[in-house]
Parts: structure tokens; C-alpha cells; sequence
């Protein structure tokens, strides 16, 4: 159910500097650009490096990728004060009409990070077992409130000495049934089960197809 | 309309959803070219602000407070008092996230200048607009703009320097009766012909603009 059947399903991607947004973005238009109208909105703290590189991936055309800059407070562009995201999101679904889904990639930041629900319908919060696998006990918005955690590098947990199980535990602590993905994004089909989540997201904001007449 | 005092708190506020929080007002390009290192010199980037730029557009946004049947003279002469093309863009693209948020605090009030000018009018007007939407007076106009035209800045060299916040608002508060004085002057244009409206221009803050636009690695919005 959705009160507004014509918009394309909003995405947020989150998470920490470094644990694999943007790869996860880059990952998603690449199998999902042939199946759905995508566009991406990226907020990199610095430049527009994020956006920069999904145009060099080529794995969408480059004027369906738009950078905002967020006065050194990726959070507040988020959460707080939407107004330059959302501005650039409606830009994109005017110009690009209709796309099935936009995509928002946040600057990285902190565990208290979370999407606004004026601006985006689902989020992903994406960690990275490199930065600990007490990340998930810790628990905060971003963990709890995302519709989707994704624990990325899982091939580096040996080599960090991250425990997978108690990140899986703790996660189930903190968010109960809430959906949630193990995989290492670098590997070929490493966003397999992400690309599947959000075709089902997709599909089910787009609600059941029209009978025919 | 017995609320409408705290509405100027409301719209002053840098926590107001509108944008403000992306832009530093020529900031980042000032501390990027070593002009503003410090407190001293991020004063007198503040009080050059307030006496230029700030004026301007205060008095912009107290015409704007009165009801008009036909924006776009007045938007237009908000164009003339803005040589950098940057400088336009960032202000007329705070004016429209402006207009869309307080258009859905006050609503029906905004509607004939969002549809007059749809890219988004001139920040000050926008800000006249919206004091007006909320009740409030010439001089609240005037004063929000004139403020935010100084905290906005101040609040980027407190992210972009790490200087004291402290000492930042010290400085903010001290400036109070020079904002006031921009008030006044500007409230007096708030029935004036159009072209009479104060130009002082500052070169400098317009450069810092379009130094901005095409620098490679920026934080801020403008």
C-alpha cells in the first residue's frame, strides 16, 4: 500500500565511510538497469567523488546520477533538513519520468544516521565487517530502523578476526525479523541478495500489475 | 495571529528545513583563498556581509512582505542586485526550497509566487513571502534575512575552521545592533519604489561566488 502510486519507490543507502555504499549502489544499476528506469542521487561530503565514480562504472548514464553537497553535515541532509535532496530527487523523477526507483546514496557517517521519511520509503544501512563486529550490538537508528542491513567483506572476517555469528545474533537483538544480507560486494554476484531484495521492494511499491480488460 | 512573534523565531532558526544548513554564504571559497582564518577575520567577513549583501536583501525581503499581485518586478530586481551567476542560482534555489516548505506551513498563502516564478524566487523574496505568510511584519523580514545573513556564514567557519562556537556567537551577539541598524534602514524601502532599492555591492563576496562554482572539492552548496 502507498498513497501515491505514480512516484517511483525512494531508496536510501547509508552507512559508515568506507563499508561499501557506493559499490552497492554501483552494483545494483549494473543488474537492475536493464529490468527498471533507475536514477541515483549521491551525497558525498566532499566533491562529488561518489557520483564521479558511478559515471566512470558507466553503470548508468551519467545525467541520471546528481550530486548534493551537504555543508559538512551528511546527516542533516538526510534527516533533518531534506529540502536539497528532495530537490534533486523530484528533479531526477521529472526529467526521467517514470522511473521505477530512485536511489540516494548518503554521505558516510555515524551509527546515528538515518533517512528521513519525507524523503525515502525503504533504507539500506550497509556495515562492513572491517569496522568490528560489535557494530550491530551497538545498535542506533541506523541499524535498528533500516529495512534492510547489509554486512558487507565478509570474505575479510578471518583476516580482521570478526565473529559472522555474534554480528548475526546481535543484529537479530537489535532489529528482530528485520531483513538482513551477508555478502562481500566485491565479488561477482556479491549483491545477488540485495539485487532480489529490492526487485521485491520494487515490486511491491509498484503494487499488482492491472488486469487486463 | 496572537503566535506570530515566535513564527520569526521559527523562520531565523538555521534548524528550519529550507536548505539553509548546505550554504555558507561565500565561506568556503574565503577560508579556501585564506581570507577568513580566525575570529578577527571572520568579523569583519561578517560585517561586510551584513552591510552589503545583507542589506540588500534585507530590504528585498521587507518590499516582499507586503501583498503583491505581480512578483516578478521585484524578483527581477533581486537579478540586478546579483552580478554572479552562482551567487543568483544558490539564492533562487533557497528561495523555492523555502517557498515549499513554508508554503506547507502556511498554506495557500505562497501559491501566486510559486506559480509566478517556478524555478524558485530570489532567497529574500522568498523570505519576505514567507514572514508575511506567517503574519509577521516588514521589520521580522528584514531582520530574518539580515540575521541569516551573517549566522548562515558564521555557522560554515564553525564546521570549515573548528573555531570556537563560543567566540562565534560572541561575535554573533556583539553584531546585534549593527543587524539592527540594517533593519531599520532596510524596513524604511518597504514601500519604496522598486528601483530605489539599496545596491551596495561587494566584488569580493561575488568573486568568493563564482570561485565557488567551479572549484573541485566543496562542501557547501555556495
Amino acid at each position: 500500500m502507498h498513497p501515491e502510486p505514480k512516484r517511483p519507490l525512494r531508496v536510501g543507502v547509508g552507512g559508515p565511510v568506507g563499508s561499501g555504499k557506493t559499490a552497492l549502489v554501483a552494483a545494483l544499476c549494473r543488474a537492475l538497469a536493464d529490468r527498471f528506469n533507475i536514477a541515483v542521487v549521491t551525497n558525498d561530503i566532499y566533491t562529488t567523488e561518489d557520483a564521479d565514480f558511478l559515471r566512470t562504472q558507466g553503470v548508468l548514464a551519467s545525467e541520471r546520477i546528481s550530486a548534493v553537497q551537504t555543508g559538512c553535515c551528511p546527516h542533516t541532509a538526510i534527516r533533518d533538513d531534506i529540502s536539497e535532496n528532495l530537490e534533486a530527487v523530484e528533479d531526477l523523477e521529472r526529467r526521467f519520468d517514470p522511473l521505477d526507483v530512485v536511489l540516494l546514496e548518503s554521505g558516510g557517517d555515524n551509527l546515528t544516521a538515518t533517512f528521513s521519511q519525507g524523503l525515502v520509503d525503504r533504507q539500506i544501512f550497509v556495515l562492513d565487517v572491517s569496522g568490528g563486529d560489535k557494530v550491530p550490538r551497538k545498535g542506533g537508528p541506523s541499524v535498528t530502523l533500516a529495512d534492510l542491513l547489509v554486512i558487507n567483506k565478509i570474505d575479510l572476517a578471518p583476516l580482521v578476526g570478526a565473529d559472522l555469528e555474534v554480528m548475526r545474533r546481535d543484529s537479530v537483538a537489535q532489529r528482530g525479523d528485520k531483513d538482513m544480507v551477508f555478502c562481500a560486494l566485491s565479488t561477482p554476484d556479491g549483491a545477488g541478495e540485495v539485487v532480489e531484495w529490492l526487485t521485491g521492494q520494487i515490486g511491491l511499491w509498484a503494487g499488482p500489475a492491472p488486469a487486463a480488460l | 495571529m496572537g503566535g506570530a512573534p515566535v513564527n520569526a523565531l521559527l523562520l531565523a532558526d538555521g534548524r528550519f528545513p529550507a536548505g539553509g544548513h548546505a550554504h555558507s554564504g561565500g565561506m568556503e571559497s574565503a577560508v579556501a583563498a585564506g581570507r577568513v582564518t580566525d575570529l578577527d577575520s571572520l568579523g569583519r567577513f561578517l560585517l561586510g556581509r551584513l552591510f552589503t549583501a545583507g542589506l540588500s536583501a534585507a530590504a528585498l525581503a521587507a518590499a516582499a512582505s507586503v501583498e503583491r499581485e505581480d512578483w516578478r518586478d521585484l524578483d527581477a530586481e533581486a537579478d540586478a542586485r546579483t552580478p554572479s551567476p552562482a551567487i543568483r542560482r544558490a539564492s533562487r534555489r533557497q528561495g523555492k526550497q523555502l517557498i515549499r516548505t513554508a508554503g506547507r506551513l502556511w498554506p495557500d498563502k505562497l501559491d501566486a509566487l510559486a506559480w509566478q516564478i517556478p524555478d524558485g524566487p530570489h532567497h529574500p523574496v522568498a523570505m519576505g513571502a514567507a514572514t508575511a505568510a506567517a503574519g509577521l511584519r516588514a521589520a521580522d523580514a528584514a531582520r530574518c534575512t539580515a540575521f541569516n545573513a551573517i549566522a548562515g556564514p558564521a555557522g560554515a567557519a564553525v564546521r570549515l575552521l573548528g573555531i570556537d562556537p563560543v567566540q562565534v556567537h560572541r561575535l554573533l551577539a556583539k553584531l546585534s545592533g549593527a543587524v539592527e541598524e540594517v533593519v531599520e534602514e532596510a524596513t524604511s524601502y518597504t514601500y519604496a519604489a522598486l528601483d530605489t532599492l539599496p545596491c551596495p555591492g561587494s566584488v569580493l563576496l561575488d568573486l568568493f561566488g563564482e570561485q565557488h562554482a567551479v572549484s573541485e572539492v566543496k562542501l557547501f552548496a555556495s
